[in-house]
């Protein structure tokens, strides 16, 4: 196991896995997402292809109602 | 009110050719009228201010997922991406850095969505969490970059003529001056700084786009702003916060045709004293001095 933060959370998570995989195992399914780790946007053709590393910072965000 | 006041707030007649459309990047519009997502009572109620007020644009904000709202829904369920151009915002970022990735998140949301807004962003930068005010030396440094990386770069700016200036000449492609402060409902409190940004950044360019952005509080403060000669008016708590969003929406939209019309009929110059409607000669009374 390897230990991330997710959107300020620390989490413990499994080794090895992809964007794809993580945001899968976390029930974020939505198309409406971006991904960024380490403050580096993660284009969302990669997110099959990278993997998550020990001590990656991730923030996942959608859009919510703003002005 | 002073005569060279009022010979400024004589604006010129704009001739009416057809549909009157304005353009933002290429984008064309006919509702002069953008409206933000946030604040509202239930998103139907904010799906039917939409309609009602057929606006064409609306922005919206990044945050972290929480997967869903209180009831298991996302705004995009109620704001079709095939019909409205989505504008995100970098809303809650007070440094360059920070507003420049939340541009970049809003951007690759939206790609994934195919939203002709995908590339735009209502830039925010701002100096405190009181005035809510911009800090424009960040927004100037975040213009700058995100205009290298290909984004249209829609400036929420305070009334300031020369930041204003600073941000067109950065290659801002619309500056935002606010009204008054966001959510304030103080509606446009310096007309005389806002007519000089118009002046300025118009010249020689009458078709850059320029946007009232915050602080309107009712349909006469949107009215005066498309008299004085904004392209669009951007609003989001005068409607949202209302007693009654829907109908202060449909009053939104007539406050931007009675404004813009206003503004293309050329009003009359303001005179200290009173100008006689009905003819002074053959009137058979004596005049009184």
């Amino acid at each position: 196991m390897i230990e991330v933060t997710i959107n300020g959370k620390k989490q413990a998570c499994e080794e090895g896995l992809t964007i794809v995989k993580l945001l899968d195992s976390l029930g974020m399914t939505s198309r409406a997402i971006a991904v960024e780790i380490n403050q580096q946007i993660q284009p969302r053709d990669t997110h099959c292809l990278v993997e998550v590393n020990d001590g990656d910072i991730l923030e996942i965000v959608t859009l919510v109602g703003g002005g | 009110m002073t005569d060279s006041i009022s010979q400024e707030r004589c604006q010129p007649v704009v001739a009416s050719t057809g549909l009157d459309e304005f353009c933002i990047a290429g984008h064309k519009f006919q509702s002069r009228l953008i409206l933000g997502s946030g604040k509202y009572d239930s998103f139907e109620g904010m799906r039917e201010s939409f309609e009602v007020a057929e606006t064409q644009c609306v922005t919206i904000a990044v945050r972290r997922e929480r997967l869903h709202d209180s009831s298991g829904r996302n705004i995009l369920d109620f704001v079709d991406p095939k019909r409205f151009v989505l504008l995100p915002n970098t809303a809650g970022c007070y440094d360059a850095e920070t507003a420049v990735r939340c541009a970049k998140m809003g951007r690759e949301i939206l790609r994934g969505l195919e939203n002709p807004g995908a590339d735009w962003v209502k830039l925010e930068v701002l100096g405190d969490s009181r005035s809510l005010l911009p800090d424009p030396i960040e927004l100037l440094k975040a213009t700058e970059t995100l205009v290298k990386q290909g984004f249209q770069v829609l400036c929420y700016s305070s009334d300031d003529p020369i930041v204003a200036r600073r941000l067109k000449d950065a290659g801002a492609t619309s500056v935002m001056p606010a009204g008054s402060p966001i959510g304030s409902g103080l509606g446009i409190i310096n007309r005389n700084s806002l007519q000089i940004i118009l002046e300025d950044l118009k010249h020689g360019d009458p078709q850059y786009p320029v946007i009232i952005d915050a602080g309107v509080g009712t349909a006469s403060d949107v009215a005066v702003a498309m008299e004085l000669g904004f392209d669009a008016v951007l609003l989001n708590t005068a409607v949202a916060r209302a007693k009654d969003p829907i109908r202060m929406a449909e009053a939104m939209k007539y406050g931007v045709r009675a404004g813009r019309l206003a503004y293309q009929s050329g009003r009359i110059p303001m005179s200290r004293y009173a100008s006689a409607s009905s003819p002074e000669v053959g009137v058979i009374s004596k005049r009184n001095p």
